[in-house]
C-alpha cells in the first residue's frame, strides 16, 4: 500500500514570484476599481437601474459556485470512500476556501455601502436567502478549514470523515442557497423557478472540478511533480459526466419554459433574437461549455492527453461564465412583464431590452477576485503541505471502497 | 536549509519595524499641524433640548435611537429629531452644520470621528415657510373619524388603559 | 448589539406598540389629527387609486414627486433615480393606447421586503413600504425582486437633499408615498398635484376605512392590481386597465 507524501512547494523560482507579482497586480487593480466605484458611485460602471447586477456578480457567482464544487474531490475521498482521490483532498479543501474568499470579496466590494459590512453581519432578515447565505458562506469557510486541519494533522485524521460529511452536506445547502437567490425571485421571467437550486448544484460540480483540474495540473507542472493518468483519467471522466448533467438541466429549463405560452417571448429572446445573450447561450454555454468539452473529454484518443483535458476544462470555465452571464444579465435585460399583452414605453426603460456593456471597473473587480483566489492558493501551497510530492501512477493507492491508506507528512 | 529560510525573514521583519518607526516619527514631527480646536458657535438663543454635558456624551445614542423610532415606527417627536437639531445649530452664514466652522463638522474633524449622517441628510435647516404652513386635512377625514369612533371604541378602551373613547 | 435587538423588537411590536405605548390616547383622536409622538398603526393601510381613464399625457405627478423629494437627475437617464414614471401602453392586438403613472405599489406582501438581507427594506405598520437608509448596504437584491421596477439605486453622490427626504449614494430608494407628508396629515405630492393641475385621476386614502373616499370608490367601481397573479395585494389600484 503506497503512502502519500505531502510537501510544501518550494516557491522560490522566478516563475513563482512572477506569478505572485501578476496576481498581486490584478488584485491591486480590483481594489482600485472597487475604490473608484465606491468613491464616485456606481455610475462609473456599466450597471444601471435596469441592470443592477453586472460583471462583478457574474464573476462572484462563478467563484462561489466553483468553490463549493471544488470540495467535491475531497468529499469523494472522505465521504464516499474512494481512496484514489485521497491525495487530492487537501488541495480540494484549499481551493474551496480560496475560491469562496475570492467570490465574496468581489461581492462585498461591489456593495453600494461596503462600509456597512458590519451592519450586514449584525442585522438579519431571515426570510431573505441572502441572510442565510451569509451564514452558509462563512460557515463553509470555517467547516472546510476545520476539515483541512483534520486532514493535515495526523492525530486528527480519524475525524476527517465525519467532518468531510458535514462539509459535503453544508456545501449542498450552500449551493442550493446560491441558486435560490434567483429561483426565489417571482418578478422576472428568467427566474422564478425551483430548477435553479439543483441546477446550481450541478453547475458547481462541473465548474468546481474544471477549476480543480486546471489548478492541479498547473501546480504539478509548475513544481515538476509527476501527475499520472490514473488520477487524471478519472477526473476527466467525472468532468464529462458533470458537463452532460448541466446540459440536461439547461435543456429541461428551456423545454419547460417553451411549453408555457406566456414564456415564449422570453425564450425567443434567449434562444433567437437576444443579440449578445443568444450568442453567449448557443456559442458560449452550449457549444464551448457543453458540446466541445464532451467531445474532447470522451474522445478515445485525444482525451489521453493532459493538454486536451486542460483545454476542455478551460472550455467548461468559459462556458460557465457565459451561462452565468446569460442568467444574471440576460435575466435582467429582458423587460419586466408588468402589462401582459401590451407594448410599453416609459422614461424608465420599461418594455425595452436594457442595454448593458461590461465596463473596465467591473471587469477589473471581477478579475481581482479571481486573482485573489489564485494568489491565496499559491501562497498556501508554499506555506503548508497541500500538494503530494508525487501523483504518478505508481505512487497512488487505487484501492476501492473505504480504505485505511496511511498518509504521512513528509519529513523535510 | 533552516538558516537559509531565517535570514530573509529576519531582514523583512527588521525593515518592517524600521518602516513603522519612521512613520511614527513623521507623525510626531508633524504634530505642529494638529487639527484646529472645534468652533462651537451657538447662534440661536435658548437652551438645547438636553443639558450640554448629556449632549456631549450621548448625542450619538439619541440620534441612533431616534432614527429607528422615526423610520420604522413613524414617531416624529421633535425633541431628538435630527431636523430639529439642524434647524437650531446650522450656521446663519453658511446655512449648514457642515463646513470648516460648521457646528457638527468642526467638532467631528477635531475628534477624528467620521459621521455618516450627511451622506444622506441635508445639513441645512428647513425653509421657515414649511414650519408655519397650515396643515390641510385630507378629504373624507370627517367621515373617517365618525366611523372610526363607532368601530374602534372597545379596542380603544382596552389598548389605551381604560380611557373613555 | 442592543440596538439591533431593539430595532428588531420594534419592528415586530410596531403594530401593537402604537396604541399601547401612548397612554390616554383615544382612538378617535388618532384619525382627526396625527401628533408627532404617535407611531404608525396597523389600523390604517394607506392606498392609492388611479383612474387611468382620466390620466392624460401630462406629467405633473412626476414633476411634483421629484420636486417634493429632491430627486434630481444628472443627465444620465439609465442611472438617474425615478420614483414615479408615466408609462405609455399600447395593446398589441387592438392598438388601444393609454398612459398611467407607475410607482412603488406598496404591496401587502412585498417581494422587496422578503429578499432584503438586513431588513432595511421594510413595511411600516400602516402599509407603506420603505427603505431604512441607515441599514441599507446597497446590495440591490430588492431592485432585482421588485415586479414593478419601482426601486432605484443611487449611482452618484447626492447634493441638496430636501431636509424631509434624506437620500444618499449607494443606497436604494423608491416612492415613499410621501410618508413625511402623510405623517403631517397631508396628501402625497403626486396626488395633490394631479388634483390641482392634472387630470384629477388619483385618490389617496385609508384602505381600512370603510367610509372613506377610497374604499367607496373601490367598492362602487371596478379596479385592478398590477400583476394580480402574484397575489401581493398592492396598496395601489388602477381603474380602466
Amino acid at each position: 500500500m503506497a503512502s502519500i507524501h505531502y510537501r510544501e512547494i518550494d516557491g522560490r523560482s522566478a516563475r513563482y514570484f512572477g506569478l505572485l507579482g501578476l496576481l498581486g497586480a490584478l488584485v491591486a487593480g480590483g481594489l482600485g476599481a472597487a475604490w473608484h466605484m465606491e468613491h464616485q458611485g456606481h455610475y462609473v460602471t456599466g450597471m444601471s437601474n435596469q441592470i443592477v447586477w453586472g460583471t462583478p456578480h457574474v464573476f462572484a457567482v462563478f467563484l462561489i459556485v466553483a468553490a463549493s464544487g471544488a470540495l467535491n474531490v475531497a468529499s469523494t475521498a472522505s465521504v464516499f470512500g474512494r481512496d484514489v482521490y485521497k491525495p487530492l483532498a487537501r488541495l480540494s479543501g484549499l481551493l474551496a476556501i480560496t475560491l469562496l474568499v475570492g467570490g465574496l470579496a468581489v461581492l462585498v466590494l461591489d456593495l453600494g455601502r461596503p462600509d456597512r459590512l458590519i451592519v450586514a453581519m449584525t442585522h438579519y432578515n431571515f426570510k431573505s436567502i441572502f441572510a442565510w447565505n451569509i451564514f452558509l458562506y462563512t460557515g463553509f469557510i470555517a467547516i472546510v478549514a476545520a476539515y483541512l486541519w483534520m486532514m493535515l494533522e495526523r492525530r486528527m485524521n480519524d475525524y476527517s470523515r465525519p467532518l468531510g460529511l458535514l462539509a459535503f452536506l453544508w456545501r449542498l445547502i450552500l449551493t442550493t442557497g446560491t441558486g435560490s437567490i434567483f429561483g426565489f425571485l417571482v418578478a422576472r421571467e428568467a427566474y422564478d423557478s425551483a430548477l435553479y437550486a439543483p441546477m446550481f448544484v450541478i453547475m458547481s460540480f462541473s465548474f468546481g472540478l474544471a477549476v480543480f483540474i486546471l489548478v492541479l495540473m498547473a501546480a504539478c507542472s509548475g513544481t515538476g511533480r509527476p501527475l499520472g493518468d490514473v488520477i487524471v483519467q478519472r477526473l476527466k471522466n467525472l468532468l464529462g459526466v458533470f458537463v452532460a448533467a448541466v446540459m440536461y438541466f439547461v435543456l429541461i429549463y428551456h423545454l419547460t419554459n417553451l411549453y408555457f405560452t406566456r414564456r415564449h417571448d422570453f425564450e425567443r429572446f434567449i434562444l433567437v433574437d437576444g443579440g449578445i445573450y443568444t450568442g453567449l447561450f448557443w456559442l458560449g454555454q452550449v457549444l464551448i461549455g457543453g458540446i466541445l468539452p464532451l467531445a474532447l473529454l470522451f474522445h478515445p484518443v485525444s482525451s489521453r492527453s493532459h493538454q486536451v483535458i486542460a483545454a476542455a476544462a478551460v472550455c467548461v470555465i468559459l462556458g460557465g461564465l457565459a451561462q452565468i452571464y446569460v442568467i444574471i444579465i440576460g435575466g435582467q435585460a429582458y423587460p419586466l412583464v408588468i402589462f401582459p399583452g401590451k407594448e410599453v414605453t416609459s422614461s424608465f426603460f420599461d418594455g425595452t431590452v436594457a442595454a448593458y456593456a461590461p465596463s473596465l471597473p467591473e471587469i477589473a473587480l471581477g478579475a481581482g477576485g479571481v486573482a485573489l483566489a489564485l494568489i491565496l492558493t499559491a501562497v498556501a501551497l508554499k506555506v503548508l503541505p497541500f500538494l503530494p510530492r508525487s501523483l504518478a501512477d505508481g505512487d497512488i493507492d487505487v484501492g476501492s471502497g473505504v480504505g485505511a491508506g496511511k498518509e504521512r507528512a513528509a519529513s523535510p | 536549509m533552516k538558516s537559509k529560510r531565517d535570514t530573509p525573514s529576519c531582514a523583512i521583519g527588521a525593515s518592517v519595524i524600521l518602516l513603522i518607526m519612521a512613520g511614527l516619527a513623521a507623525v510626531a514631527a508633524s504634530a505642529q499641524a494638529r487639527a484646529a480646536p472645534p468652533v462651537i458657535r451657538i447662534e440661536k438663543p435658548g437652551q438645547c433640548v438636553e443639558p450640554t454635558a448629556v449632549m456631549r456624551r450621548d448625542h450619538m445614542k439619541m440620534i441612533l435611537h431616534q432614527r429607528d423610532q422615526t423610520v420604522h415606527r413613524g414617531i416624529r417627536t421633535s425633541k431628538h429629531s435630527l431636523k430639529n437639531c439642524i434647524d437650531c445649530h446650522a450656521s446663519a452664514k453658511t446655512n449648514s452644520v457642515l463646513g470648516k466652522d460648521g457646528f457638527c463638522e468642526s467638532c467631528h474633524t477635531y475628534a477624528a470621528v467620521q459621521m455618516d449622517c450627511f451622506e444622506c441628510h441635508s445639513p441645512s435647516p428647513r425653509p421657515p415657510a414649511s414650519a408655519n404652513s397650515p396643515v390641510p386635512t385630507r378629504s373624507g377625514i370627517a367621515s373617517e373619524s365618525a366611523r372610526r369612533a363607532a368601530m374602534a371604541a372597545p379596542v380603544a378602551a382596552t389598548r389605551a388603559g381604560g380611557a373613555a373613547p | 448589539m442592543s440596538l439591533d435587538r431593539r430595532s428588531f423588537l420594534g419592528l415586530g411590536a410596531a403594530a401593537f406598540a402604537g396604541a399601547a405605548i401612548t397612554p390616554g390616547l383615544r382612538l378617535i383622536e388618532l384619525v382627526q389629527a396625527r401628533s408627532p409622538e404617535e407611531a404608525a398603526s396597523t389600523l390604517r393601510r394607506w392606498g392609492l387609486l388611479i383612474d387611468t381613464t382620466r390620466c392624460t399625457d401630462c406629467e405633473v405627478c412626476v414633476t411634483a414627486c421629484h420636486t417634493e423629494n429632491g430627486v434630481t437627475g444628472n443627465g444620465r437617464p439609465s442611472t438617474d433615480a425615478q420614483w414615479i414614471r408615466k408609462v405609455a401602453l399600447s395593446d398589441k392586438r387592438t392598438g388601444h393606447a393609454q398612459t398611467l403613472p407607475l410607482m412603488c405599489q406598496h404591496c401587502e406582501h412585498p417581494p422587496c421586503v422578503d429578499v432584503c438581507p438586513t431588513g432595511a427594506s421594510f413595511k411600516r405598520a400602516d402599509g407603506i413600504v420603505l427603505v431604512d437608509k441607515h441599514t441599507c448596504i446597497g446590495c440591490r437584491y430588492c431592485v432585482m425582486a421588485c415586479p414593478y421596477g419601482a426601486r432605484s439605486f443611487i449611482h452618484e453622490t447626492v447634493a441638496d437633499q430636501k431636509p424631509d427626504v434624506p437620500r444618499g449614494k449607494g443606497t436604494v430608494e423608491s416612492c415613499t408615498l410621501c410618508v413625511h407628508r402623510i405623517d403631517r396629515d397631508e396628501q402625497p405630492a403626486c396626488v395633490e398635484a394631479c388634483t390641482r393641475d392634472g387630470g384629477k385621476a388619483m385618490v389617496f386614502g385609508d384602505l381600512n376605512d370603510g367610509a372613506g373616499d377610497l374604499r367607496q370608490r373601490l367598492r362602487q367601481e371596478p379596479s385592478s392590481q398590477l400583476r394580480a397573479d402574484l397575489a401581493l395585494n398592492t396598496g395601489v389600484r388602477y381603474q380602466g386597465l
